[in-house]
């Protein structure tokens, strides 16, 4: 099954971290990266930039609005995403418990609902 | 004072699971209903962990509680709330159980309750967690919380136990001699497991992890003591309080990682260690080897340290090679590899290692990396060893252990 690991911040928190700490956090990042990949379980991920450069959409009344911004404000924020390949879901939260973020901030697991399931089930 | 007043209260708890633990399991060993015992001691536990630790606990723990107990169902019954096992219940304590009521005479059934707590037709997985609710009396979000698993989750599974001792008839009965190696082995597999959740939290930031190896603790005190001649029940108390000895010294003060081999051993708790020693030679005497006795003997090798200096590694790659014998498992073939490494050379050791490489369920298991890592580093073959730590880095869930091994990793680099 697929799952997607979204991970969750403080990006301020981030941003005012010492160099040297940020250096050790992505080497984290690497690692896992590269365990993910050996174990064949990776299928997609990337790091988002914060939400400063973020823009939220929204159409109403015919009417295109733009907010600067993301789309909840909240505690922590969206900073990252993991797309994997798991048996079951005790597999994908013991790889969203070895992700470097699941120390820092919040890790949430997310079962994909794959197309020919959610058809099925109507 | 504020420490003063927190022992008071951490005694008035201990005291108050006590006596629930007493008369939830002597309830449901008569009826098999674990459920209806514990909702019918439920608000009188409330009361009892909300005001002993302010009045002090009362002289008849046990008597208080019930009395307590039959007073809300009085209530109830006027509010004609009460549910009909509760009702049972209550009728069985003022029945059978009142007229005698002393706390000396209560029969201590715990240990019926955890062995059917730890039967086999009960889950593994649940066996921990229902020791932990029906003797202790811990709520299942707090259960949950150590178990990193959701409260709902939790809430289901318990419930479901629960259900199966009492429509599948599981007995609450201490199994015959033929079968209580393996019966017992279950119960102490549970209380292990609670320890060892705890004590994977070792700086204790999360409160409820780091209580649940003193609960551990607990519960293997309580074994030992409703076991005395059980060697194996010893055992694993020596093998908890072995461990425990060394939780101030397994963080620096910067909160990084020490390895056992670089611990300052003058930061160990002496009276554990030597309440452990004592245990194991006790167990000992019993001529009766098992699993938790030679993992407490491990244990013990490493804490003669502190008196000699030294490390016996032979001594420990002969316990471990005991251990493999009776109790194989990866994790000990792992740690045995680590002792012939000390003992005869990381080529040893790293061939001893090798000879695991097929199974499969290594690939992902960080302590296998790490270690193999470690040997491949004090090879020199630095290639190696950087992509063993890498892997390593990669499947470590613990920040400080995290940054331990990318030190490690670092050093490599630069020599």
């Amino acid at each position: 099954m697929r799952y997607m690991l979204l991970i969750y911040n403080d990006e301020a928190a981030t941003a005012n971290a010492p160099r040297e700490r940020i250096e050790q956090i992505l080497a984290a990042y690497g690692a896992y990266t590269e365990a993910l990949k050996t174990s064949g379980a990776w299928l997609a991920g990337d790091r988002l930039r914060p939400t400063q450069a973020a823009a939220s959409v929204r159409m109403a009344n015919g009417k295109t609005n733009v907010l600067d911004g993301p789309y909840a404000d909240t505690k922590e924020q969206l900073a990252g995403f993991y797309m994997i390949e798991a048996t079951d879901i005790d597999t994908a939260k013991e790889w969203a418990g070895r992700c470097p973020a699941a120390s820092t901030g919040t890790v949430e697991v997310r079962p994909i609902w794959e197309m020919a399931e959610y058809l099925s089930e109507k | 004072m504020e420490n003063g007043l927190e022992i008071a209260r951490a005694a008035a708890e201990a005291a108050a699971r006590q006596s629930y633990g007493k008369l939830v399991a002597w309830l449901a060993a008569r009826t098999r209903d674990v459920a209806g015992a514990e909702d019918a001691l439920a608000d009188a536990f409330a009361a009892a962990l909300e005001r002993w630790p302010q009045t002090g606990v009362p002289e008849k723990p046990e008597a208080w509680l019930l009395a307590v107990a039959r007073r809300r169902r009085v209530d109830a019954v006027r509010r004609r709330l009460t549910g009909e096992a509760s009702r049972d219940h209550l009728r069985l304590i003022a029945e059978e159980m009142e007229a005698r009521m002393t706390d000396d005479d209560l029969p201590d059934e715990r240990l019926r309750l955890m062995f059917a707590c730890a039967h086999p037709a009960i889950e593994a997985s649940v066996r921990a967690p229902l020791i932990l609710q029906t003797i202790l009396g811990f709520d299942a979000a707090t259960i949950a919380s150590a178990f990193l698993v959701s409260p709902a989750t939790m809430g289901q599974r318990l419930v479901r136990a629960k259900a199966r001792i009492r429509d599948t008839g599981i007995p609450f009965r201490v199994p015959e001699r033929t079968e209580l190696g393996e019966r017992l082995d279950a119960v102490l597999e549970a209380i292990y497991a609670t320890f060892a959740e705890g004590w994977s939290d070792p700086a204790g930031t999360e409160t409820r992890r780091r209580n649940l190896a003193t609960e551990g603790i607990w519960l293997g005190r309580l074994m030992a003591s409703l076991m005395p001649h059980e060697p194996e029940a010893l055992g694993l108390l020596a093998l908890m309080l072995f461990a425990e000895a060394r939780r101030a010294a397994r963080r620096s003060a910067e909160g990084d990682f020490v390895p056992l081999k670089e611990q300052d051993c003058r930061l160990w708790d002496r009276a554990l260690i030597d309440e452990a020693e004592a245990l194991l030679s006790c167990a000992a005497t019993k001529a009766v080897i098992g699993r938790y006795q030679l993992e407490a003997a491990v244990q013990s090798a490493h804490a003669a340290r502190r008196l000699t200096g030294r490390t016996d590694w032979p001594a420990i790659r002969e316990l471990y090679d005991a251990l493999l014998s009776i109790a194989g498992s990866p994790v000990v073939a792992i740690n045995r590899a680590v002792a012939i490494a000390e003992a005869d050379g990381a080529a040893a050791g790293l061939a001893a290692l090798y000879v695991l490489g097929d199974d499969k369920r290594l690939d992902n298991y960080q302590p296998y990396w790490a270690a193999r890592a470690g040997l491949l580093a004090r090879l020199g073959t630095t290639t190696q060893a950087a992509e063993a730590y890498d892997r390593a880095i990669g499947l470590e869930r613990d920040p400080a252990v995290r940054r331990f091994l990318q030190g490690k990793r670092k050093d490599l680099d630069e020599s």
